[in-house]
């Protein structure tokens, strides 16, 4: 069963398979909201893996070191920190409710021994200091061990406190609260190049801070109508280039993605280039909008490449090439006649990510029923893979699945009308390197491996 | 199946095959997924009545709104936008105007009341009541009949059906969870439209203060105290269409548009 290989190895092999590594979360069946998972993020080593959820909550996993003793057991993510980023908060003036949920979370490069990550909910941004402290000082002068202060008259001698191991404890403390400056919810956060400043984008702005200053930000693409009866668009991701620092990209509701330059002008509302699809008239519905509504963006990391996920598909785009993209795959393309009662439930406006994995050579996105697919864009060949805890025995090899489209099914092959749609996976990450993988089922969280051979 | 609200059984015409434009009329002689709801019988609904039942999903999702959380602006604008595209569609096939020739008070409810109606309906169809008035939905009416009468039902005739027509079906129904709430709010609109001609419209909006149609307090759902349930939706939706009693059809639908659009930013 050949598989989708990426990652620093290189190029695909035929011996490729997924397999289970780990799970995390509560098994009942009973979901609590607040447990939803709503973001996935690796850092830029991969050692680290952040997840925020329903209930404002940030947990990180690391990886531990790989034993010595078994060469080919790769490390395993283990809890390293649990904090909570965000509280629900009500808007006085509104008489609302702002939501906690963590809707993303970003990664800062690595610049000393502490991690740093922002995250995110509908409307403030925090940066978030997550460091070790593994001694402690003891003997100090002025005060016992316990901590009580001693009388200045008994001491009689001075000694130098020595630091001494203790158990390790991480710290997470908020370092900066970037906040009131979203009037829409924000729905994208992305840290330059420059490792000086980072972009967040509501509905419909978006502002560019420095992580040092947080009473100020700068507004650099506003597309409010001065009459919001007239409005028909709005922005639903951003994301910066990941080598020039004055390029950022952002996505709309009609489907379409403009690349701006910050060095152009100020306020980035004129476009550098302009990417869309032109319709296909044979197709055209009446949810022809809705599902060309693109849910994620993201720059491949060569910045060569750009991928925008829609409804039913991911594209990739040439950024040389701004009338069509350069590939284009199918997630579920048998949903396309079922619009109709995905409009009536909803579902068609779930909003599904992407990633890319570390090499660029393969993409990675969700589906309804806790399926989720991965494309190699060498080989053209795809595979639909289940995050279920049938398949969760240690090392155990996923199996490919398959949606019947009509006619007879074939033994497991799943027909479109018994796909659960209420497990659907919004959320996936892709290891920098490895082909290591984290899935986000409702509140669970998947890790897959690949198999060495 | 998927996750549906409420109703039991499909209605009777099947909503996932339609939809695409130019196709009218589609046959859906041995199309698998009907369920039985109209046992033996092959539903041939017309273009017209599925894209009359998209209209009206589409509105009342518009006007369902979160309490305490801001609505998803997003998913709001792209409801808007399909609203409004029908809207177009149907103003270039003449059906829109057909509504708005009559554009009163009553004309108005009307089409709210058949908003409601053709949910309902289909949902006692399912249940397999029968109500008066609605002879082309019963078990019995043949594939064309329903296309011409469902037709008429959901656009003109909804204008020129009399007030007893709909006052008795509001009356067959078995007690319904939000019957009460309709008609409360029914009741509250006719109320309002008795005691006010359309020259005193200034009144009608001199309660309402302009912050309303800022977005921001839009957004938040109401500026008052007063959280945004049907009857606010209603009132909301009839109120601009009592002004449009003398004016031509082009600001009908530049009337509706604001109506659209009051609904997109609540």
């Amino acid at each position: 069963m050949a598989g989708v290989a990426g990652g620093g190895g290189g190029g695909g092999s035929n011996d490729f398979q997924w397999c289970f590594s780990q799970v995390k979360g509560a098994i009942d069946e009973d979901v609590a909201e607040a447990d939803i998972i709503s973001t996935v993020e690796f850092n830029y080593s991969g050692d680290l893996l952040a997840t925020g959820d329903k209930g404002g909550r940030v947990v990180i996993f690391q990886r531990e070191q790989e034993n010595k003793s078994r060469p080919h057991s790769r490390g395993e993510y283990n809890v390293y920190s649990t904090f909570q980023s965000h509280e629900p908060e009500f808007d006085y003036l509104k008489s609302l409710e702002i939501e906690e949920k963590i809707n993303k979370i970003r990664w800062l490069p690595q610049q000393n021994a502490a991690h740093f990550l922002l995250s995110t909910n509908d409307k403030t941004i925090k940066l978030w200091k997550i460091s070790e402290r593994d001694k402690r000082a003891e003997g100090y002068n002025l005060k016992d061990e316990d901590g009580r202060l001693r009388d200045p008259f008994r001491i009689t001698a001075l000694r130098v406190p020595i630091l001494k191991p203790m158990d390790l404890m991480v710290e997470a403390s908020p370092r900066r609260i970037f906040a009131n400056a979203h009037t829409y919810h924000i729905n994208s956060i992305s840290v330059n190049s420059d490792h000086e400043t980072y972009l967040s984008a509501d509905d419909l702005r978006i502002n560019l801070w420095h992580l040092e200053i947080t009473d100020r930000s700068f507004n650099i693409v506003d597309i409010k109508p001065a009459n919001m009866e007239e409005l028909t668009e709005v922005i639903t991701a951003a994301e910066f280039h990941p080598h020039h620092c004055n390029v950022f990209v952002y996505s709309s509701s009609k489907g379409t993605i403009r690349l701006c330059d910050m060095r152009s002008s100020a306020l980035c509302d004129r476009h550098s280039k302009f990417f869309e699809e032109p319709e296909d008239p044979s197709s055209r519905s009446f949810f022809s909008e809705i599902i060309s509504s693109i849910s994620d963006v993201k720059f491949s990391h060569s910045g060569r490449y750009m991928m925008t996920r829609d409804y039913l598909s991911v594209k990739v785009w040439d950024l040389n090439m701004e009338n069509r993209p350069v590939e284009t795959y199918q997630v579920h393309e048998y949903l396309r006649s079922k619009l109709c009662s995905l409009y009536e439930n909803d579902c068609i406006f779930d909003k599904f990510e992407c990633c890319w994995n570390g090499s660029d050579s393969a993409i990675m996105t969700g589906s309804y029923n806790n399926f989720f697919r991965m494309f190699d864009r060498n080989t053209r060949r795809d595979i639909t893979l289940e995050a279920s805890r049938e398949s969760s025995k240690p090392r155990a090899i996923l199996k490919p699945r398959k949606v019947c489209t009509g006619g007879k099914r074939k033994k497991d092959e799943i027909s479109v009308d018994s796909l659960d749609f209420n497990k659907k996976i919004l959320h996936t990450a892709w290891h920098p390197m490895e082909n290591i993988i984290a899935v986000a089922a409702t509140n669970n969280l998947y890790i897959f491996q690949d198999k060495i051979n | 199946m998927f996750l549906t609200p409420v109703v039991p059984h499909r209605p009777f015409y099947n909503l996932d095959t339609m939809f695409v434009r130019g196709l009218k009329r589609k046959c859906f002689d041995g199309e698998e997924d009907i369920e039985g709801t109209l046992a033996g019988i092959k539903a041939i609904p017309s273009y017209n009545l599925q894209r009359q039942s998209l209209l009206d999903m589409s509105l009342v999702k518009l006007q369902l709104c979160h309490m305490l959380v801001e609505p998803n602006l997003c998913r709001s604008v792209l409801i808007a936008n399909t609203v409004r595209q029908i809207q177009e569609e149907m103003t270039q096939d003449g059906t829109w105007q057909m509504i708005n020739t009559q554009s009163t008070g009553q004309a108005s409810l009307d089409r709210l009341v058949s908003t409601d109606i053709l949910c309902r309906s289909s949902r006692e169809q399912a249940e397999g009541k029968h109500v008066p008035g609605y002879g082309t939905f019963s078990k019995d009416f043949e594939g064309d009949q329903a296309q011409d009468s469902s037709e008429t039902m959901s656009t003109a005739s909804s204008v020129q059906a009399p007030r007893n027509l709909q006052s008795d079906v509001w009356e067959m129904e078995n007690p319904q969870e939000n019957k009460g709430n309709f008609q409360k709010s029914l009741d509250q609109i006719f109320e309002t439209l008795e005691n006010k001609s359309p020259n005193s419209v200034e009144d009608l909006f001199s309660e309402v203060d302009n912050s309303y149609y800022d977005l921001d307090t839009m957004l938040t759902g109401m500026m008052s105290n007063t959280k945004m349930g049907h009857c606010d939706g209603l009132e909301t939706f009839s109120s601009p269409t009592t002004t449009t009693s003398n004016s031509n059809c082009k600001s009908d639908l530049n009337e509706l548009d604001h109506i659209v659009e009051i609904l997109v930013e609540s």
